[in-house]
């Protein structure tokens, strides 16, 4: 395995991603690309799923080291499970992103991972909560994660809307992903998305040959 | 928990001592230069079909540039319907499967169930992501259990990935080129076996590590096939006489006989309870 690690920070496989999430009217989308890779150079997965079920209404995104972050979220899972058993209810969205936050933040010197949490309550509604790499946990209506992000920050600020409706939305998510896979080496694949509402749950997958084209392309 | 771990039940949360550790043993060595463990230098692939699944791996185990084992099993046993193929350091792949293999067995007596491929994977991420990495295993596991055919890739950090097709090991790039031509979701046994055979053939044929011949492993609802070699190389020599010499062939010239004179010194009886 010498020949496929280089000198990326990340031992192993790194998720290199493009991750995020954003508030509609009624709910929330949170949506990745689906490739894992290796120092960079050397693409070990071309259908990863970065976005993970921690509860019924609640999804996470995870970027960073592969490894670190399915470990953390396995954590999580068992926590929120157990949290909401002695609760006697579903667990707050904030508590998923607090159950995370609080492994990275108390590991910070060992784990390389960052987390996007999304998901529907009954207390607040549709909510999204960022956890960095240090163990930082922040709330915002719309946000993006991972290498890929920083290609579509201008995109997001100018075309996000709050109160879209579920189309729109979808619609804007797709194209963020879209445009960020497009320019980063380390982002691919297929689009991943998961629309979460008061109803339920629904996953739509968009694979590489139907995202949408821009010029150029 | 207390089902499968006998041996160890590891503290709750994260554990992250070895670090410590690691970073004191890193220090020992001055220049850096940690002695080089043993690694097998392989071709090892996996390919889910309609009817269970196929693994399969080259047998070269290589010292530096010597082969140092040309009929080395790397397709470990886990449980009667899971088997394991492993990359890396030999004896880190042999030892994780072994250690695995014994976990789910006791879970087996106690539960009374036979064990999960799924389970199975969840126990080796959480001890190779408590090693960090230190432990250099990279695994393929294969299995057919009531949930389905599956097939899972394990690395030494500690991440999972569910695939239908994969190869591991120095050969890994070549013998993907065969399963990304190749490969189709429900193939029958016959071209799904050509499949891995083909793929693990690239790999001997374009990597130095990887060589010998070819061992094929089936798993499907009815039982494992293990085929032992599948396909032996075509380079193999054979020795051109035999090297065992007849009895007589040396002459006896002179026969002394001394008898030892022992006596007893000290008698203990130990009595066995066999209630």
């Amino acid at each position: 395995m010498e020949k496929h690690c280089t000198d990326s920070r990340v031992k192993g496989v790194s998720t290199g991603t493009t991750i995020l999430a954003a508030i509609f009217d009624g709910g929330v989308v949170i949506g990745s690309d689906s490739r894992a890779s290796m120092g960079g150079e050397y693409v070990s997965s071309k259908t990863i799923n970065k976005v993970i079920q921690v509860h019924d209404r609640i999804f996470c995104c995870m970027a960073g080291s592969l490894a670190d972050a399915q470990a953390v979220i396995k954590a999580a899972k068992f926590h929120l499970s157990f949290h909401s058993v002695q609760m006697e209810s579903p667990p707050q969205v904030i508590a998923a992103a607090s159950v995370l936050k609080d492994l990275c933040y108390k590991n910070k010197d060992e784990l390389q991972a960052g987390f996007l949490t999304a998901g529907w309550d009954k207390k607040n509604g549709p909510q999204v909560y960022v956890v960095s790499l240090g163990g930082m946990l922040i709330s915002q209506q719309v946000t993006i994660g991972g290498s890929g992000s920083t290609y579509i920050y201008g995109y997001v600020d100018a075309k996000y809307k709050p109160n879209m409706t579920k189309e729109e939305c979808l619609q804007f998510a797709t194209n963020a992903l879209a445009l960020a896979m497009g320019r980063d080496n380390v982002s691919g694949g297929v689009a991943h998305l998961v629309v979460i509402t008061e109803k339920g749950v629904e996953h739509v997958v968009v694979p590489g040959d139907k995202l949408p084209k821009f010029h150029d392309e | 928990m207390a089902l499968s771990n006998i041996f160890e039940t590891p503290a709750p949360g994260f554990n992250f001592d070895n670090t410590a550790r690691n970073a004191a043993l890193e220090g020992l060595f001055d220049g850096g230069k940690t002695p080089k463990p043993m690694k097998t230098g392989t071709t090892i692939a996996g390919v889910v079909f309609k009817d269970g699944v196929v693994l399969g791996a080259d047998t070269r185990a290589t010292s530096d540039e010597v082969v140092a084992d040309k009929m080395c099993a790397k397709i470990h046993y886990i449980a009667p319907n899971i088997y394991c193929c492993g990359a890396g350091t030999a004896a880190d792949t042999e030892k994780t499967t072994d250690l695995l293999s014994s976990n789910l067995t006791i879970f087996s007596l106690n539960s009374g169930r036979n064990p999960r491929v799924v389970m199975a994977v969840n126990i080796l991420q959480d001890m190779l992501y408590r090693y960090r990495g230190q432990i250099g295993a990279n695994l393929i596991l294969g299995g057919v259990d009531c949930t389905g055919n599956h097939l899972y890739t394990v690395g030494p950090y500690g991440d999972v990935d569910k695939v239908p097709y994969l190869s591991m090991g120095s050969g890994d790039l070549a013998a993907l080129g065969i399963l990304e031509d190749g490969f189709k979701p429900d193939l029958e046994l016959e071209p799904a076996k050509e499949l891995v055979r083909a793929a693990i053939q690239a790999g001997i044929m374009n990597d130095l590590g990887s060589g010998n011949n070819i061992d094929i492993c089936v798993i499907t609802k009815q039982g494992v096939d293990y085929i032992r070699p599948y396909q032996e190389s075509q380079y193999k020599d054979n020795r051109k006489m035999k090297y065992k010499y007849r009895p007589g062939t040396t002459p006896v010239l002179t026969e002394k006989v001394v008898p030892l004179k022992l006596e007893v010194v000290q008698e203990t009886v130990q009595k066995m309870e066999t209630a």
